[in-house]
């Protein structure tokens, strides 16, 4: 057990974050310290580019597809100074942490050769089409259907909630493709290409007053067979497969950008003198205690190797960060009293604090709510016996 | 970087979990806990062979002190693996506070007198903080509530804010009262001293720092380890027991309060851990690592025994059972060595400064 980093590790975050800070000096100033995911797309994009030509687009990829083929230890002191650096997170995420991996799980050779290099460089930005109206928490109830004509695919349904479908340039998307069949089985895993006819995006504005996610409608869009992922009836499969990737170095990314929400919010308690306050000092603490806590669960997860069995500290992170941020945003709420309440522009827009308030509650939603994460620690963690279902 | 256990360290801990699964059972807890006197929540015959057959005493203490080397980290494997069956040994008090103290701030000439005997398990040393405690030349005067299995201790290394001093047991204007102890597994004995004359420790500030960390990743651990104990009985108990037809584990509101305590024990073991690597590797994050590892850990703990009973019923309720070992333990060490309001109010001043 050893929680240091050697000298050559040190050396190389010192080369991240001279690369890093160069860059938020320079051609990219104009995008340090956003924190919104929706903020300059077409400039975060060109930044996603940038990455790419220098090679820190997926550092944890294997070189012949982009990547560095980076240690553990690498790729977390990376998504570290990333952070610090205070660079905009990846407008890119579903693609490099998600598709990217998918695809080099389960693509064909010819797949990956059309995708992963061009994922690497920033050039194509993916988003992800799994929930529906009817299929949120149950997510095998997709309705979405496919069918094969003359060699391509036909879709016609819905999506919901496709974050940043607005700006992506592919979408993988989750169908039904056996007529007649229900939950998991007769689903195929397509890899669609948005800018088509058949496919409409519209906004969904959120409580925040943004609109990161989106409703996505397929009208007889159409997509090549050859951009099936796996084969047809093992969308399921893939889809989990998936999931599993969710957990990935890029938690540690995410850490840091809650590091520094966390940092505003202990500026904030100095500031307006409620660190004076011995009930918020005892909730500064366990927030600070909770964020670290959580780093520390991430580097146990991310340096178990032994598969073999069910992985604690993998299975709770999600339900423990959501929740871990959701209260966060309840207390800079009581730090900033009624001040956290206005904003000085005329726009319904909110500062950092604020707007962590508001977004975090799509925390404990997105990605499996905290009662469906209850459910898979109990049942994969605990192996309680599973709720009875009914007729799907 | 490399957060898992080695080899080594995975070995130790299978090791001293078969060792305490096999012999600390409940009937032995038992009968120490029904003790009196010297044997007061002592199961002698576990403790002499966790110091001389398992060998494990001497972890945490330098070669050169005597000791089996290794770090906090083996030490916690090992408190985590005791704690889990709620063993009634003096391993905080003789091992985890006074040898850690000693061998951290004793002379070499204090520690060859003493740390032999205690890691063989021959003495039995109790720990002994007051800040209230003076000093009048070597002559103590004061008087310290709390004493972990204080009536079985031959010594006492005794601790103010300041200074660190052993005292014999039975030296004169030395008064030991045992104390009806709610957590019988580990009662407490009032020590007065009435101008005893204590023997001064060479570095008192390093033996009471050493103390401190060793004392507050134990406990931590220890509760670790009886979180996750709480955790798999009740989980047992949730899948055969049958009500409305169905094993009472498959209902939401009772598989969600287990998840909850999963969620909980999980950061619990990071944060052992975590605290138990960073004072080993002289981290500058170890000062806060290990008020967040005792604070996060004894409430973690205390959680899941108070739903362990709540989750078993009226049979939780019982004597016979082996809840309220558990929940009694987890009260205690919410109160020892500092509540987690303090702890936390440690970390608080860290990153906020003192109150204004």
């Amino acid at each position: 057990m050893k929680l240091g980093f050697s000298a050559a590790d040190e050396l190389f975050r010192q080369e991240c974050a001279d690369w890093l800070n160069a860059e938020m000096a320079g051609e990219f100033r104009d995008i340090k310290g956003i924190t919104k995911l929706t903020a300059s797309p077409e400039r975060r994009k060109e930044w996603e580019q940038r990455l790419g030509e220098a090679k820190w687009g997926c550092i944890g990829w294997p070189e012949q597809w982009g990547g560095r083929n980076a240690t553990l230890a690498q790729q977390v002191i990376f998504a570290e100074e990333y952070a610090r650096a205070g660079v905009p997170g990846r407008v890119n995420h579903i693609g490099i942490e998600l598709a990217g991996p998918t695809i080099l799980a389960f693509g064909s050779e010819e797949q990956k050769r059309r995708f992963l290099p061009d994922i690497a460089a920033g050039k194509t930005i993916f988003c992800q089409g799994f929930s529906e109206p009817g299929a949120g928490s149950d997510l095998a109830s997709v309705r979405t259907k496919g069918r094969l004509e003359n060699g391509a695919w036909i879709v016609n349904g819905q999506k919901i909630w496709t974050s940043l479908a607005h700006i992506s340039d592919w979408i993988f998307v989750v169908t039904r493709t056996e007529e007649g069949s229900k939950g998991p089985k007769g689903l195929t895993f397509l890899m669609m290409e948005i800018d088509q006819p058949g496919i409409e995006i519209r906004g969904i504005k959120q409580i925040n007053g943004d609109a990161e996610f989106n409703e996505t409608f397929f009208t007889d869009a159409r997509c090549p067979a050859d951009s099936m992922i796996g084969a047809v009836g093992d969308g399921w499969k893939i889809a989990m497969g998936l999931l599993a990737f969710e957990r990935g170095v890029s938690t540690l990314g995410q850490q840091m950008a809650f590091r520094n929400e966390l940092d505003e919010l202990i500026a904030a308690a100095k500031a307006n003198s409620a660190a004076s306050n011995p009930l918020i000092r005892q909730r500064i603490a366990k927030a600070e205690i909770g964020l670290r806590l959580m780093r520390y669960g991430a580097l146990r997860m991310l340096s178990n190797t032994d598969h073999s069995k069910i992985d604690g500290a993998a299975l709770t992170y999600k339900i423990q960060w959501a929740t871990w941020r959701r209260n966060l945003g309840e207390l800079a709420m009581d730090v900033l009293g009624q001040a956290g309440e206005v904003t000085e522009g005329s726009e319904y827009e909110w500062d950092t604090l604020p707007n962590l308030f508001l977004y975090s509650r799509a925390d404990t939603i997105y990605g499996g709510t905290n009662q469906i994460q209850r459910n898979l620690i109990a049942e994969r963690g605990l192996g309680l016996p599973r709720e009875p279902r009914g007729d799907v | 970087m490399e957060f898992v256990f080695t080899e080594e360290q995975a070995m130790i801990g299978e090791t001293a979990r078969a060792f305490f699964a096999e012999n600390a059972t409940s009937e032995r807890t038992r009968k120490a806990m029904a003790a009196t006197g010297q044997d007061a929540g002592i199961d002698r015959e576990l403790w002499t062979a966790f110091c001389q057959e398992l060998g494990l005493s001497g972890i945490g203490i330098p070669e050169s002190a005597g000791g089996a080397g290794l770090g906090l980290v083996e030490l916690a494997i090992i408190a985590e693996a005791a704690g889990a069956q709620v063993a009634a040994l003096p391993m905080l008090g003789s091992l985890a506070l006074s040898a850690q103290a000693l061998a951290a701030g004793g002379s070499a000439e204090q520690q060859a007198a003493h740390l032999p005997g205690l890691l063989s398990g021959a003495v039995i040393a109790g720990y002994v903080h007051d800040a209230g405690i003076t000093a009048n030349g070597s002559s103590l005067t004061g008087s310290a509530g709390f004493a972990a299995h204080g009536s079985s201790a031959q010594l006492f290394v005794v601790t103010s804010n300041t200074g660190a001093w052993l005292v014999p047991a039975d030296a004169p204007c030395v008064t030991v009262t045992p104390l009806t102890t709610m957590d019988q597994t580990r009662p407490y004995a009032r020590v007065t001293l009435a101008a005893a004359q204590g023997e001064p420790l060479a570095d008192p500030a390093a033996a009471i720092a050493a103390a401190h960390r060793a004392g507050f990743v134990a406990v931590a651990a220890e509760a670790l380890g009886g979180a996750q104990a709480a955790l798999d009985r009740t989980v047992a108990y949730a899948r055969e027991r049958v009500q409305f037809g169905r094993p009472i584990g498959s209902f939401q509101a009772y598989k969600h309060r287990l998840a909850d305590l999963m969620i909980e024990i999980e950061q619990a073991r990071s944060a052992v851990y975590w605290a138990a690597c960073a004072v080993d590797e002289g981290s500058e994050e170890a000062a806060l690592a290990v008020h967040a590892a005792k604070s996060f850990a004894a409430d973690t703990f205390f959680l899941c025994a108070g739903n362990m009973i709540q989750l078993h019923g009226g049979i939780g309720f019982t004597w016979e059972h082996d809840a309220h070992l558990y929940f009694k333990r987890a009260r205690a060490i919410q109160s020892m060595l500092g509540s987690g309001e303090w702890h936390r109010e440690q970390v608080a001043t860290m990153i906020l400064g003192e109150v204004a």
